[in-house]
This record gives C-alpha cells, sequence and structure tokens, in this order.
C-alpha cells in the first residue's frame, strides 16, 4: 500500500485548470522529486498534497499509516519569517504541535525530541540563537528540523533551494539524502533544477502543460520530455548547483538510527 | 503642576486611584500580550478598527439607553470576526476592509448619537476616563482581563505557532481559522475594556507600542512577550502618576510615555548593532 494515491487529479489555479487525469503514487522510502514549468500546477499540487487546498476532481487518497497532519513541510520563506523575533530552539518546537490535542505547554518527550532533531541537523549549538539572525542556508535547517519534529514518515519540500549559494545548496542535498537513507524518510521535493532533481532523486514527476511523465529517474532521462528538460547529456556527472556528486545510498547502508 | 500629596489623600486612593490602578494593569497585560500577535501577524490595524466599531456601537446604546458595555462586547466579538473574514476572502485586501467597515460603523454610530443630542456623555469613550469608573466598571475589567490572560498563556504555544507559519501550522493540521478567531475575539475583549480606559482613539496604540519597543530589545518570542507585558504595565504606571502630578489627561499621557521609552529602546538597538558591527571588525 502507497503513502498517497493520487488518481485523476484535476488542479485549478484561480479559474484556470492547470492539470486534468493527473495520477501518481508515493511508496514508503521514495524520493521524488516533481518538476515542471511555471504555470503547471506545482505549486497546487503541493497545497492539494498538504491539505490546503482541495483537487477539484479526482481522488486522493492516504494509506500504510500516514495520516494527513504526519506530513513534514519545508515552506518558502516569507518575508516575515525572516524578521521574525524567535529563538532557535522556539522554531524547532512549534514543528511538535501536530501530536497533541488540547493540552497546553510542550512536554518532556516534545522538547527531547526537538533537541534530537537539532542534534541531526548540526544546529544544537544554534538554539539559543535569533531565528532572524541566521544566514540563509542556517534558516533552512530550523526548518528543516521543525518539519522533522512534524514527522516520522514523509516530509514534503517547496523549492528548498531558491536563494541559497550553490555550496549550501548541495550541503542541503547532502542532508536530504541523510534523512532519507539513515532515517527512513520519504521525500516529495518540488524544485525547477531538474538537473539536481534526477541526480539525487529516485523517481520524477514531470508536470507540464501538454504532457505529464511518471517514473524512474533514468527512464525521464530517456524520455522525450525529460531529454527536452536535461538537455544533449542524459544524465550529467555533475549538476551545475553541486560542487561534487553523491552516492545514491552511503556505504554503511544506512539504518543506525 | 500640582502638589500631589494635596490630590492623593487616603480617600482619593482607596475610592478612586486604586480602582483604576487594578483595571489598569490588567487591561495594560492584556493589551500588550494580543499587540505583539498582531503587530508580528501584520495586522495591527484590526485593533484600530475594532475601536471604531466598539465607539459606535457604544454611541447607538447609550442612544437607546442599554447598558454601554454589555451590548459593545458582544457586537465587537462578531465584528472582529467579520474582519477576520473580510481580510482573509475579500478582492479590496484587508486593511482596505477594515478601514470601510470600521468607519461605517462609526459614522451609524455618531449619526445615532446626534439625534439623541448626547454628545458630552459618549466623549468619554472618545478619550477615556479611567479616573471615573465605577467600581462595577472595574470588577467587570479586571474579571475579563484574567479570562484573557489565562486563555492567552493556555494557548500560548499554538498561538506562536499561528503567528510565525500559518501555512505549515496548517498542514500540521492545527485549527489556524479557530486560532485566529481566538485572537480576534480576545483582541476584541481587550479593545473594549481598554476603551473605558484609554479611549476609543487610543486604545490601538496601547497594544501597538508595548510590542515594537520590545522587539527592539529582544530576540525571541518569549523574551519579546514578557517584555511587552513590563513595558506596558511599566509605562501605564508611569503615565498615569505623570498625569496626576502635571495634571493631564490619563490616557494620553500613558501613550506619551510609551513613545518616549519605544525612542529610548531604539537609540538602545541602534547602539548595540553599531557595537556589534565593531566588533565584528
Amino acid at each position: 500500500m502507497a503513502y498517497i494515491t493520487c488518481e485523476n487529479l484535476t488542479l485549478r489555479y484561480e479559474s484556470l485548470i492547470v492539470q486534468e487525469r493527473l495520477s501518481f503514487t508515493v511508496e514508503p522510502l521514495d524520493y521524488l522529486c516533481i518538476v515542471g514549468e511555471n504555470g503547471s500546477g506545482k505549486s497546487t499540487l503541493m497545497k492539494c498534497l498538504l491539505g490546503l487546498k482541495q483537487a477539484d476532481g479526482g481522488t486522493m487518497k492516504f494509506g500504510d499509516g500516514l495520516k494527513r497532519n504526519e506530513i513534514g513541510y519545508l515552506p518558502q520563506q516569507s518575508m516575515i519569517q525572516r524578521t521574525f523575533p524567535a529563538s532557535v530552539r522556539e522554531v524547532v518546537l512549534s514543528g511538535c504541535l501536530n501530536g497533541r490535542a488540547i493540552h497546553p505547554f510542550y512536554s518532556k518527550s516534545e522538547k527531547q525530541r526537538a533537541a534530537e532533531q537539532m542534534e541531526c541537523l548540526n544546529i544544537t549549538q544554534l538554539a539559543d540563537r535569533s531565528y532572524r539572525a541566521l544566514s540563509g542556508g542556517q534558516q533552512q535547517r530550523v526548518l528543516l528540523a521543525r518539519a522533522l519534529c512534524a514527522t516520522k514518515k514523509l516530509l514534503l519540500l517547496d523549492e528548498p533551494l531558491t536563494g541559497l549559494d550553490p555550496l549550501v545548496a548541495t550541503e542541503l542535498y547532502g542532508i536530504l539524502q541523510h534523512i532519507h537513507d539513515d532515517h527512513g524518510i520519504t521525500i516529495i521535493m518540488v524544485t525547477h533544477d531538474v538537473e539536481c532533481a534526477v541526480r539525487h532523486a529516485k523517481k520524477i514527476l514531470h508536470i507540464g502543460k501538454q504532457e505529464n511523465f511518471f517514473g524512474s529517474c533514468e527512464d525521464y532521462a530517456a524520455s522525450a520530455v525529460g531529454k527536452r528538460f536535461l538537455g544533449d547529456h542524459a544524465v550529467p556527472e555533475h549538476c551545475a548547483n553541486c560542487a561534487h556528486t553523491h552516492t545514491r545510498q552511503t556505504e554503511e547502508g544506512g539504518g543506525n538510527e | 503642576m500640582s502638589d500631589l500629596s494635596m490630590i492623593l489623600t487616603p480617600e482619593y486612593i482607596s475610592v478612586i486611584l486604586l480602582p483604576a490602578l487594578i483595571a489598569g494593569i490588567a487591561v495594560s497585560l492584556c493589551s500588550s500580550l494580543l499587540g505583539v500577535s498582531l503587530v508580528l501577524k501584520r495586522c495591527s490595524m484590526i485593533g484600530d478598527g475594532l475601536s471604531h466599531v466598539g465607539y459606535g456601537t457604544l454611541c447607538i446604546a447609550v442612544a437607546l439607553g442599554w447598558a454601554p458595555m454589555q451590548v459593545t462586547i458582544p457586537v465587537v466579538i462578531l465584528a472582529a470576526y467579520i474582519l477576520l473574514r473580510l481580510s482573509e476572502n475579500s478582492r479590496i485586501g484587508g486593511d482596505t476592509a477594515i478601514a470601510l467597515f470600521s468607519t461605517s460603523a462609526l459614522a451609524l454610530g455618531i449619526l445615532a448619537s446626534s439625534k439623541a443630542n448626547l454628545t458630552t456623555d459618549v466623549s468619554h469613550y472618545m478619550f477615556g476616563s479611567i479616573l471615573a469608573m465605577t467600581r462595577s466598571d472595574v470588577m467587570f475589567s479586571v474579571i475579563l482581563s484574567i479570562c484573557v490572560i489565562l486563555v492567552y498563556v493556555l494557548f500560548y504555544d499554538k498561538i506562536f505557532a499561528v503567528t510565525f507559519d500559518e501555512n505549515f501550522a496548517r498542514a500540521t493540521g492545527l485549527n489556524v481559522q479557530f486560532y485566529n478567531l481566538l485572537i480576534a475575539v480576545l483582541t476584541a475583549v481587550t479593545v473594549v475594556l481598554g476603551m473605558m480606559m484609554m479611549g476609543a482613539l487610543l486604545i490601538s496604540s496601547l497594544m501597538i507600542f508595548p510590542a515594537v519597543t520590545a522587539m527592539r530589545l529582544n530576540r525571541h518570542f518569549r523574551g519579546v512577550v514578557l517584555t511587552a507585558v513590563l513595558v506596558s504595565v511599566g509605562c501605564f504606571l508611569a503615565g498615569l502618576f505623570l498625569s496626576l502630578w502635571i495634571d493631564t489627561a490619563v490616557g494620553a499621557s500613558v501613550i506619551l510615555v510609551n513613545l518616549l521609552v519605544f525612542i529610548a529602546a531604539s537609540l538602545i538597538s541602534e547602539i548595540r548593532k553599531n557595537r556589534q558591527k565593531h566588533d565584528a571588525i
């Protein structure tokens, strides 16, 4: 059973239908990148997955024990957040709220969970720093830690690389690989960067104005759509954003948690 | 300038000053707590809009001979709900919707009060009259303030989450609409209570000043909230005694003390920034 099964989705942006009959599945331990031109419905699809919006047609089913509020979400940053007075710890802790009904204040185990995620992303030493004083890369780690507090299963990232310099972007890809391989977290990422997507992901969902593609990265590189988007070189050895390449599996084989 | 020892007779203190102090501190606490969220959510105009609606309703209530507070509070809560929906859904934009809605309510109220010739009665609420509050007004303010503070403390974590990132909060299953409504209702109650004390024209600055002052001095959310509370209560006390001493309107004096503290806080934060730059070099 898949985590998410979408069949024949219709997506609408304002009054315009941008996608019809969109179908794909997300299995546990997938690493799926959603790519496509501007205006093809990527962010609308994202909002539907998060439950911020309803699809206009078709079905979206959550299975395999995944509930909608168990999705960790890394949003694009808003202007408000960049100047918001909050400590790193306060931001990360706010990811723990979904597991809790009405009782007030954070419990010991929630604080513990936040501390673990900060340790995992190597931001423990920043815990008492102010969020707005951090660099773009550090802020991204903080929001990632918050997202990981909200989920043990599935992480959704919305254009996480926007505004980051290449070195920081590489670092972020490394972190995602680590989270995926060692912590067994399924990843869905919306991105502009097709080349990096093909290098790092397992599967690609390309949504376009005329044609859609859903399948493995290799098939995507061989497909007509993929060729058009990737240019001449089928699978690039080095992608533009990455200073070096990553192996897809860590050598220890993961699972050291 | 007046001689304080002449004014502050034991009788004056127990009958007028003490109730005013208690009610003032309670309302200052509420307004600073909510002010932080309103400023950070970029909707400080909601406080101002609600005070217009509140004043309009009050005029109508007085014109018709109803109990002013008991009528105004539910109407302003309803207005808070409507303003929130307007700013979420309207095509003309939140601030415009608030301005249109609140000035219309104000106009209605003024119309009613001019028909009934009560201009002097209701002008109390325009500029506030904390020293003229009755014992039952004070009781009412204190009880409602305690409710506001309790609810705020119980939902503190969720209010933070909703203020910091609405989309994330919604995606992880928090009922964002409910918490926004909660903030609006608490704001509505605080605005009406503050209207008795500070006056409709000044109440929104009582919410905003402590919050922006605290944001100059603090980098953590909890620090901002606590500092805002201290600044708010401190400025209220200073403003109240200043007004007794130099014989001025209480509301205006409190706001001016707030302004001075804000300027001082801005200077301190500039000096800190410069020193950090200096250290970095």
